[in-house]
């Protein structure tokens, strides 16, 4: 899909249609979105009050822009496809989860496991990111403002994790093929993750990233980068304790 | 799953709330623990006087006359306070071992819940808004308190195994996840003379915490020694007479979060139970680290 840049992009919100969880159930929200089809004008949707709720947009089908003004809980935007989801606030566990595309950005903090098993579409957490961050994720790639915690992209099959902060403990546990962008310190890398150099390609890659993701005066080339060892990929005995 | 809540008040202002506070917080994770719901509340300590909160499946036969027999028997004036299935017994702060003791064989089928200068502690089976209601925990005043609705897993839906649970005086706990290793820490602690009341596994955590402070060390202490002694998965919420404080497993799978204002220091379970609170759009709003320990004192 073409790339976005989901910071800078014009939205006409002026439009907008008003969701008011404060008046509407959750499920009638859910529903509206899921009722859209191709073609349909009704691309800005407004969010409002979600006071922490859980599965606000989930199965976004349609590339609509929907604003979330407040905090929402679990699985925020979970298998969205083509939606733009932003989120003025924080977000619960789980946000983005097996996101197919799109885009979803969170303008404060983000819980555990968030862009778990993503596969595509771009996830960007301008604040810090908890536990797991993006754990098994399939193709996604996640921007990270701030730091993320421990385990994150466990697990990780392929996409991309870029984290202008630090990393918690077990950074990449059993990694596969992902590729993980840290600005900062690692606190550890888990089995079978190790530090990669940042050849050309890579740093060209990561700079289009950041741009997509709205980072600005930060350059690729202050990034340190991650991935597979690739000795767990195949059973080898002397291997064992590293699984 | 489970529910947590707790909430510190910094802003003496916000105490005559504090019960009501409390209580939409605990609602609000209903879906999180339908199984049972309590909840923990720390008055401020008057002087001289100690409290005893104590339950019966049959309140009215119970608590008929308790006050006159146990006055008579500890030889001290008793007053006994009913709310539905509980009642707080007050007397002399010097007289709490004795009337313990003399509640064990004036009335042999009643619960202890919990005793001590601050504490009084309310639990039963039921959704958390009738827990509410049945105790009118909203008109509580207090200075801290944490409450829990559960989500069984570990031991049976009874009144006895709801949160918070009480081994020591003015000490409570709340605990999301599940411990593994809980028969045998029972059986260490039981060996150093702990009694429990139940087969649950966070009850082991409350003694865990009573047994270390009562060996001198201090609740950050014990706290930090649940790393590495319990087994399991972990989000740990406990109250002391004036204190409170959270500590999560190494692991963290459990959710957390927490929320500070200049009024008011608040743990939930989710965020959303933090909504109502005053000023939170403006608050410090977190996740405590795995395997760190988080505590306030007044």
């Amino acid at each position: 899909m073409p790339a976005t840049n989901v910071s800078t992009a014009q939205r006409d919100q002026s439009h907008a249609r008003v969701f008011d969880l404060a008046a509407l159930s959750l499920r009638e929200l859910n529903q509206a979105l899921h009722q859209l089809t191709p073609g349909s004008n009704e691309t800005a949707w407004e969010v409002l009050n979600p006071k922490g709720s859980h599965s606000v947009a989930v199965g976004v089908d349609q590339p609509v822009a929907i604003d979330v003004r407040g905090s929402v809980g679990y699985y925020c935007g979970g298998m969205n496809a083509g939606g733009a989801i932003t989120v003025h606030g924080s977000a619960g566990p789980g946000v983005g989860e097996n996101m197919m595309s799109g885009s979803i950005v969170i303008k404060g903090d983000a819980s555990q496991y968030a862009g778990a098993t993503g596969r595509g579409g771009l996830l960007v957490i301008e604040g810090n990111a908890s536990s797991r961050c993006g754990i098994s994720m399939k193709g996604i790639d996640i921007v990270v403002h701030g730091n993320i915690g421990h385990m994150s992209a466990f697990m990780a099959q392929s996409g991309n994790l870029v984290v202008l902060g630090d990393a918690g403990d077990a950074l990449g546990d059993s990694i596969y093929e992902a590729r993980l962008f840290v600005r900062g310190k690692v606190e550890s890398l888990g089995a079978d993750c190790i530090a990669k150099e940042m050849r050309p390609e890579h740093l060209e890659f990561l700079q289009g990233l950041l741009d997509r993701a709205g980072v600005t005066g930060v350059k690729a080339s202050e990034f340190k980068r991650y991935g597979s060892a690739r000795k767990l990929y195949n059973f080898n005995i002397d291997n064992a304790d590293a699984y | 799953m489970c529910g947590i809540v707790g909430l510190f008040l910094k802003d003496k202002s916000l105490e005559p709330k504090l019960g009501a506070m409390l209580s939409e917080m605990l609602i609000c994770l209903t879906d999180r623990g339908p199984d049972s719901a309590g909840i923990a509340i720390y008055g401020a300590p008057a002087g001289n006087e100690a409290k005893i909160t104590i339950q019966s499946a049959k309140p009215e036969h119970d608590f008929r006359g308790l006050d006159a027999e146990l006055a008579k028997a500890i030889g001290a004036p008793v007053s006994v306070a009913v709310k539905s299935t509980h009642a707080v017994i007050r007397t002399a702060l010097d007289k709490v071992y004795t009337a313990r003791e003399a509640l064990q064989s004036l009335r042999p089928d009643i619960s202890i819940m919990g005793a001590g200068e601050a504490v009084e502690i309310y639990k039963e089976v039921g959704l958390p808004e009738a827990v509410v209601e049945r105790f009118d925990v909203r008109s509580m005043t207090g200075t801290h308190g944490i409450g829990h609705t559960r989500m069984a897993t570990e031991s049976a839906v009874t009144t006895m195994g709801a949160h918070p649970f009480s081994t020591g005086a003015d000490q409570c706990l709340v605990h999301n996840g599940s411990l593994s290793n809980h028969n045998n820490v029972r059986r260490e602690l039981v060996r150093e003379g702990m009694i429990f009341e139940t087969e649950n596994d966070t009850e082991v955590a409350a003694a865990y915490l009573s047994s270390k402070i009562a060996h001198g060390k201090n609740l950050g202490e014990a706290l930090e020694g649940t790393l590495s002694d319990l087994d399991g998965f972990f989000t740990f919420v406990v109250g002391t007479k004036n204190g409170f404080g959270v500590v999560r497993d190494p692991i963290a799978c459990k959710p957390a979060v927490m929320a500070e204002t200049d009024q008011y220091v608040a743990f939930g379970s989710e965020y959303r139970a933090l909504t109502k609170l005053p000023g939170i759009d403006n608050a410090r709003v977190w996740e405590p680290e795995p395997a760190t320990v988080y505590f306030w004192e007044h």
